[in-house]
């Protein structure tokens, strides 16, 4: 099924399968899937050594063009079996591949328990803020009023924001990209594939069946740059067609507000740096009401923690220290025993 | 359960010389408060190392903190010892110790007729009368007069005995457990010394309360020898058990056990994912101390993950194991299903409880079967077993394992509250004799596809991540028989079916063939079981035998599939009676299965079946 392969020649084919991709022509998940092979070959695993892991849903369906160890399991679930895949042999790289409804509406639970643990595993989800695999019913990154099939005079249910909640629940790396944005995309997914812990990489992604346009005001050729703010860590909040755009602190309301450099005497230095290691920054930043703000894309939030695998094999070490392994007699005979 | 030749205090009253008997059942019940599960654990070791066979069984109240004095605040223990073969804690007390109003209230009902009961007077206060629903005190009234009373003043006479320790009142007053057991061992007619050296032990930092618990016991002890009681004192000699060491064991530490045995006989990490739920917890609990034992514990955020961190734990090469109990393996059935699809080891405990719902969570039964069989969405055949004695827990388990990565198949291990908490003597097992689990992972890439089977057990080949050259994709989509790949192909689907449900079909020619466990192979009655009835049922069908009924016990470790001789078994009896803790579960599978008119014995009272009450039906069947 698989070739043996050289490490020092990894390119992107070996980390393509031969399965025919199923996914609808012009979907967001075929440049979300080119991209990631392309980026692979850099992260410097063995595909013998990766595993991609999914729950259900279109997205969910990626393992399968990954020529990599691959498990489909079920709806919602899957940071709980990479919990277990991570228990029991922390050496595997792993990935994650999942929609917006199977990780914020029936696999919610697991995703925050995934994101506090901090285990060991890189997370992207695919939100095209719909449900794609069941022909389009609203989902929770939906917008409110939103008109689907089930429904049919608009959702009542607020959205919620996926990097917010990932925030929220003390992860440790949080990003966001665009489906078509190939180059940006591939700078986050490397940087994704470097951190320790539960990388968080939400990816705008496009269902052209639908929710075809869902993120058109900020990814149209002729206004994506007044309308997406690239934030690279140490540098100012700068956006728009001629960079002169920015993002200023009000400190009496703690609040953003944008401005413009050169008018009401805006210089860059009033600008906010972008600080990756500042979980105030970084709330602020995912939190921009649209289309006042532009949206922010790129690694909003990183911080250092140890993983949930590693604390696992720590704790198992000093037992091991303390009591010496592997004696089950002394377990059976340990406390009263009588002979007769 | 033993005979009751006579109930502990019947007949003479003069002599103080212990009259031997065969074996007694005696159950401590007081408040939470009042330590008696201390008390039936010092009485246990004691009967166990002089050598009687005996079974324990706690009775704990529901609610971790009930106010002191109340009817559902009582806790109990019962003991069942004697100098033959044990195999229940007891239908019903010979003697029983009610340390307050609400203890006697509760559990009288249960004393033998004649029996011995020994009250605390001293906690019989109008205000405990009150909560325990007496309107005045039964121990003026007529209500005892079928019993023999001795109604001792506990709490002064312990309070006097610890004086020279000038401990506080209060203080003192909690050593009144030992001053009963104290007693209880004059009337057994046993030493002291293990429970005083088991003092010096347990509270090394506390000389002061060793010194009053002892004073406690002693004192409880010379209340018997000195007053002259003139209750009958009985000896209970020891019973003639198989030679070797031995321990007490309840049925969750041994399953427990059985696991961290599994992990060592297999060369594999057993991995845990479990959410807490009573009863199954404390097998959570007594895992997670045995790190170094090759099991790795994670407690779930759900049930649901629970399973899920199983299944990716035996995706990776680890034996992945969940323990649960009836509402929480239903959350765990979609999961299931995925490993059942994708061909993985997994091993389920479910600690059955009374049910639907919350239910009855303390208590017992084993309503779970059908859930375990049937409990999936689609065809989604599993292997189910269960243990029938607290010991066998841990056989079980590791015969879990065992099938499970035989097989590459999820199996049902089914034991329940009775069995979780009951305990009994454990002839403890040399490693060396325990059978090793043999797990071979795939290594060659030659002709590799994650679906080749072993023509012998139809197990696919297991191949782990990290493996070079193995790189595949699985999931819970439908795959080719021959390829692996994803295919909907209709024929296929029916194809894959039958594999699922042959392989599962033929774990019967993998595990032993039925034996009937006491009585003829043949005659007119059998009595057939299932799990932790195991006990009663074979005490009442040697009770019956030895009246000259005919008929036999067979009791089934092996429930789908059944064992491969079943069907041969049940023919060779013109009946087939099948007592469960449910509503007939069993025996709709034995009647689909061998399409034999079985009779269905259902309770489903949260408690076991008593003895006589399986005597009762069993003669009545015969009769009629
Ligand atoms: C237990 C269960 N419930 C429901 C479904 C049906 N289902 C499959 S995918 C899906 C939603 C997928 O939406 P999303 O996660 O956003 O992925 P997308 O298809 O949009 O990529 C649903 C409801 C299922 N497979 N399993
Ligand atoms: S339904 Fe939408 S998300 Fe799913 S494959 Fe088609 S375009 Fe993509
Ligand atoms: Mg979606």
């Amino acid at each position: 099924m698989s070739q043996v392969i050289d490490q020092k020649k990894l390119t992107r084919k070996d980390f393509s399968t031969d399965q025919d991709v199923r996914w609808c022509p012009g979907c967001g998940d075929y440049s979300i899937l080119a991209n990631v092979q392309r980026v692979m070959p850099e992260v410097g695993v063995m595909p013998d050594n990766m595993v991609w892991v999914s729950g259900i849903g279109c997205a969910a369906r990626f393992p399968y063009y990954m020529d990599t160890y691959g498990f489909h399991t079920i709806h919602g679930r899957a940071p709980a079996f990479v919990t277990g895949i991570k228990a029991t042999n922390p050496e595997l790289n792993v990935w994650l591949a999942s929609g917006d409804g199977d990780s914020l509406s029936i696999g919610g639970n697991h995703l925050l328990h995934c994101l506090r643990r901090n285990l060991d595993v890189r997370i992207l989800l695919f939100n095209n803020r719909i449900y794609g695999l069941t022909k389009g019913q609203y989902s929770p990154t939906s917008e409110v009023g939103k008109v689907t099939a089930s429904t049919p005079v608009g959702s009542a249910d607020q959205p919620v924001d996926p990097c917010s909640f990932a925030l929220g629940c003390n992860g440790t790396f949080v990003a966001r990209s665009i489906d078509v944005e190939a180059k940006h995309l591939a700078g986050v997914l490397k940087r994704a594939s470097e951190h320790r812990g539960t990388a968080f990489v939400e990816i705008y992604q496009n269902c052209n069946v639908f929710n075809d346009g869902a993120f058109k005001s900020f990814t149209d050729k002729d206004n994506k740059l007044d309308n997406q703010l690239r934030v690279e860590n140490g540098q100012p909040l700068l956006y728009g067609k001629d960079n002169r755009r920015g993002l200023r602190l009000d400190p009496k309301t703690l609040a953003l507000e944008t401005v413009t450099i050169g008018e009401n005497g805006v210089t860059e230095a009033d600008l906010l740096v972008h600080d990756e290691s500042n979980g105030v920054i970084a709330s602020l930043l995912v939190r921009m009401p649209r289309p006042t703000f532009p949206v922010a894309i790129g690694v909003l939030f990183r911080t250092e923690r140890t993983t949930y695998d590693e604390s696992l094999r720590q704790q198992k070490q000093a037992v091991v220290d303390r009591a010496g392994a592997n004696d089950l007699e002394a377990l059976l005979n340990s406390g009263n025993t009588w002979e007769v | 359960m033993a005979a009751q030749p006579e109930p502990a205090g019947s007949g003479e009253r003069s002599s103080n010389t212990p009259k031997t008997i065969i074996g007694a059942v005696v159950r401590f019940a007081g408040d939470s408060g009042d330590g008696m599960q201390v008390t039936g654990d010092q009485f246990t070791t004691t009967a166990a190392v002089l050598g009687n066979d005996l079974a324990t069984f706690p009775d704990f109240p529901a609610e971790i903190r009930a106010p002191a004095g109340t009817l559902y605040g009582v806790s109990g223990f019962q003991i069942n010892f004697a100098s033959k073969d044990v195999f229940t804690p007891g239908d019903r007390p010979d003697v029983l110790v009610a340390m307050n109003p609400a203890a006697l209230k509760t559990n009288l009902p249960d004393l033998v007729p004649g029996g011995l009961l020994v009250v605390n007077a001293d906690a019989f206060s109008p205000q405990n009368l009150k909560k325990a629903g007496y309107e005045k005190s039964p121990l003026e009234g007529s209500e005892l007069e079928g019993y023999q009373v001795l109604s001792v003043d506990i709490t002064k006479h312990t309070v006097n005995a610890v004086k020279p320790t000038g401990l506080s009142v209060k203080e003192a007053n909690r050593c009144k457990n030992f001053w009963t057991l104290g007693l209880m061992y004059w009337i057994y007619n046993r030493p002291l010394e293990l429970t005083l050296e088991w003092l010096q032990k347990k509270y090394a930092k506390r000389p002061d309360v060793v010194e009053a618990n002892s004073l406690a016991l002693k004192a409880g002890h010379a209340f018997g020898e000195t007053v002259e009681l003139g209750y009958q004192r009985y000896e209970v000699p020891a019973a003639p058990v198989t030679k070797g060491k031995y321990r007490n064991i309840a049925g969750n530490t041994a399953t427990s056990w059985g696991l961290v045995a599994a992990a060592q006989l297999s060369g594999l990490e057993v991995v845990l994912g479990s959410y807490p739920i009573t009863p199954a917890s404390t097998i959570l609990h007594e895992l997670s101390k045995h790190k170094h034992l090759g099991v790795t514990t994670i407690q779930a955020e759900d049930e649901i993950a629970a399973a899920c961190i199983a299944i990716g734990a035996s995706y990776a090469g680890g034996i992945g194991v969940c323990t649960t109990s009836g509402p929480g393996m239903a959350l765990k059935m979609e999961a299931i299903g995925l490993a059942i699809s994708v061909e993985l080891p997994l091993v389920i405990v479910n600690i059955q409880r009374a049910g639907p719902s919350t239910g009855m969570p303390t208590k017992t039964e084993q309503a779970d079967l059908l859930q375990a069989v049937y409990g999936r969405n689609s065809e989604a055949p599993l292997c189910v077993i269960a243990a029938s004695t607290p010991g066998d827990c841990f056989h079980m388990a590791i015969e879990a394992v065992r099938l499970a990565t035989k097989f590459m198949t999820p199996v049902v291990l089914l034991t329940d509250g009775y069995l979780a908490n009951g305990a009994e003597p454990w002839l403890i097992p040399k490693v060396e004799d325990l059978p090793k689990i043999d797990v071979n992972f795939r290594k060659e890439a030659e002709g590799f596809h994650p679906f080749l089977r072993d023509p012998e057990t139809l197990a696919r080949n297991w191949a782990i991540p990290g493996t070079p050259g193995l790189r595949h994709r699985i999931g819970g989509i439908e795959k080719d028989h021959d390829s692996g790949h994803i295919s909907y192909d209709p024929q296929n689907h029916e194809r894959m079916s039958q594999v699922r449900a042959t392989k599962i079909a033929n774990i019967a020619k993998f595990v032993p063939e039925q034996k009937i466990g006491l009585g003829d192979d043949h005659g007119k009655l059998l009595v057939l079981g299932w799990g932790s009835t195991y006990g009663a049922i074979r005490e009442a069908v040697r009770n019956c035998r030895d009246r000259g009924l005919s008929v036999s016990h067979a009791h089934l470790n092996y429930l789908f599939p059944f064992p491969r001789n079943l069907g041969d078994v049940l023919s060779r009896f013109d009946r087939v009676l099948i007592p469960e803790m449910n509503m007939g579960q069993l025996v709709k599978l034995i009647r689909s299965e061998y399409l034999i008119p079985a009779e269905s014995y259902p309770k489903i009272q949260g408690q076991p079946f008593r003895i006589e009450e399986l005597e009762d039906r069993i003669r009545k069947t015969l009769e009629n």
